[in-house]
């Protein structure tokens, strides 16, 4: 389409939103790689140097020489950054992993159902998306308690004589991550695999494939969109998880998003909780922004 | 069709059905116990809704909750639709790039991210942290959802008709008003909805955005989960949850969907 200019009506459209985002999303991100340049300062806000139109030219840039790598350069040193973004890292992968594994035979399952069944059927597996967050999670806790549901279950079945201990550690942050996320990876698998011609597995059959050869080298490479699309939808939120590390994990469960939140929170470091943000930032965004360049070239080449 | 893979069909829908259900209906069910003990069944009692209605911080947390939840789909809905209408109908402007960028981060973005640098920005702008802050926090992130959803919709809205009403004399805000708008509604409804349970689900960006004077429920929640598994909590929480069911109910009602409405996330 035309690059044109825009009528008064519609600028005033755009304008609204336009200004919102400005103000209240880009200046704040800004602002924290502005703040993640700063020192710790004993202060309201803690930061120093805060600029202000007062400072003038020559203030302004006397206060731009103070700027400093040191938030970023403690994460070189300090252990405690290093293992939060491996362990998220690690929790979040095996996760996704495991979630692909319990959301695959799901969503082949309705997408193969009836037709007229279909919209009902994943319309339910979507609905616990729209619940409560917290509500789900907490739900676990009296499931993996040492006293819990669970074990309670297991122990009066004979087929264990001690609790297993889940809860706390972060065996019961991947289980609350695979079921806190698993909508956003059934979507787009369902979605993939529903839209598959029925026509190319008989082909397959037809041409003396087997049911298994059919589901590996016909249904399972078509599929492989959805399965991308479902990884990244649940593997870049995980990362950045606070409240399941907070509430299922233990003290050995370093994630990222709660160290971020404590060393806000509770240490009151914005410098460094910042900088841990700018990070987590491009270490996410970064490989998105790759892959939907990678995309859009390839959709541009002519097939 | 042999009849294994049939009954392989039907025992992953029967397991997957069960994982998503099982916890928040055994929720359900707890909340209900006289017990105060998961594992023992005491029978049957409504006494821990009977203890919310006397525990004066829930409720006003719970109030806070829906009032900023009410008013901040409000806007996000709003500011969405604009934001759509532009998107989709005013051609390639300027820096639409960024706008569209913009608007599209903060559904990848993790939540403490985006919270750090909201409470950054209102102790920047000198905001008193409060209800106010609270507000402005969640409209910016639900709009991010409202404007996919709304987008969605107006892609699929057949523009000629649009231009066809024009070619008939109408202005191009009768146009949109009494054209577009009406084809809409329905994804106008599931925008709101979806913005306002997002709104009332969240905790990170709360805990951050608002002040001492607006805590709202699901961190009034957390704070109490904090310290454990209790029937009240269990109580709240299937308010809550049978509160969304009945929201989906509605949005089912209203036309579309609403796992439509989630698919255009995805």
């Amino acid at each position: 389409m035309m690059r044109g200019k825009l009528s008064f009506g519609q600028r005033a459209v755009l304008g609204a939103p336009y200004l919102w985002v400005v103000v209240f999303f880009l200046a704040p991100m800004a602002l924290i790689a502005k703040i993640s340049l700063s020192h710790p300062a004993q202060a309201r806000p803690p930061y120093e140097p805060v600029f202000s139109l007062s400072d003038g030219l020559a203030g302004s840039l006397a206060k731009l020489q103070t700027l400093s790598l040191d938030a970023y350069r403690t994460f070189g040193e300090d252990r405690l950054y290093l293992d939060s973004y491996l362990t998220s890292l690690a929790i979040a992968g095996v996760s996704t992993a495991l979630m692909l594994l319990v959301a695959y035979p799901f969503a082949l399952a309705m997408a193969r159902a009836p037709r007229r069944l279909r919209p009902i059927l994943i319309g339910l597996a979507v609905a616990p998306f729209w619940t409560s967050f917290l509500i789900r999670v907490y739900a676990w806790i009296a499931l993996l308690k040492d006293e819990g549901l669970i074990n309670h279950a297991l122990m009066a079945l004979h087929l264990i004589d001690a609790p297993l201990s889940i809860y706390a550690t972060n065996v019961a942050v991947v289980i609350g991550i695979i079921y806190s996320y698993l909508p956003f990876m059934l979507l787009p698998l369902y979605a993939a695999l529903e839209r598959q011609d029925p026509a190319l597995r008989e082909a397959a059959a037809d041409l003396g494939a087997s049911p298994a050869q059919v589901f590996w080298r016909v249904t399972l490479p078509l599929s492989l969109p959805g399965v991308v699309a479902g990884c990244l939808l649940v593997f870049i939120p995980a990362v950045g998880e606070f409240v399941i590390p907070d509430l299922l994990g233990g003290s050995e469960t370093l994630m990222i998003g709660k160290t971020l939140w404590t060393d806000f929170f509770a240490n009151r470091d914005w410098p460094a909780a910042s900088a841990a943000a700018i990070l987590l930032l491009v270490l996410l965004i970064g490989p998105l922004l790759v892959a939907e360049r990678a995309r859009l070239r390839a959709e541009g080449k002519p097939t | 069709m042999s009849a294994g893979v049939n009954l392989a069909r039907r025992a992953a829908m029967v397991l997957g059905f069960g994982f998503l259900y099982g916890p928040i209906l055994i929720l359900a069910a707890m909340s209900f116990n006289a017990s105060r003990l998961v594992t023992v069944w005491g029978g049957f009692s409504t006494k821990w809704y009977l203890a919310l209605l006397d525990d004066a911080a829930m409720l006003s947390a719970a109030k806070i909750s829906l009032e900023a939840a009410a008013l901040s789909a409000t806007i996000a809905t709003l500011l969405g639709l604009c934001a759509a209408v532009a998107l989709a109908r005013f051609g390639d402007f300027s820096t639409r790039n960024l706008f569209f960028g913009a608007l599209h981060a903060p559904l990848v973005l993790p939540e403490v991210v985006l919270g750090l640098a909201l409470l950054s920005a209102f102790v920047a702008f000198g905001m008193e942290r409060g209800f106010v802050t609270l507000v402005i926090a969640h409209a910016t992130f639900t709009m991010c959802f409202a404007t996919v959803v709304l987008l969605a919709a107006l892609r699929s809205c057949d523009p000629t008709l649009e231009e066809a009403a024009q070619d008939l004399g109408a202005t191009p805000l009768q146009a949109f008003v009494l054209v577009v708008l009406p084809s809409v509604a329905p994804s106008l409804v599931s925008a709101f909805l979806l913005a306002f349970t997002l709104s009332l689900d969240d905790l990170v960006i709360a805990s951050f955005a608002t002040g001492p004077g607006a805590t709202t429920l699901p961190m009034r929640i957390y704070s109490q989960v904090r310290l454990g598994v209790t029937p009240e909590v269990n109580a709240i929480s299937t308010l809550l949850l049978a509160f969304v069911g009945v929201a989906l109910g509605l949005s089912a009602l209203a036309g579309r969907p609403r796992a439509t409405a989630a698919g255009d996330l995805a």
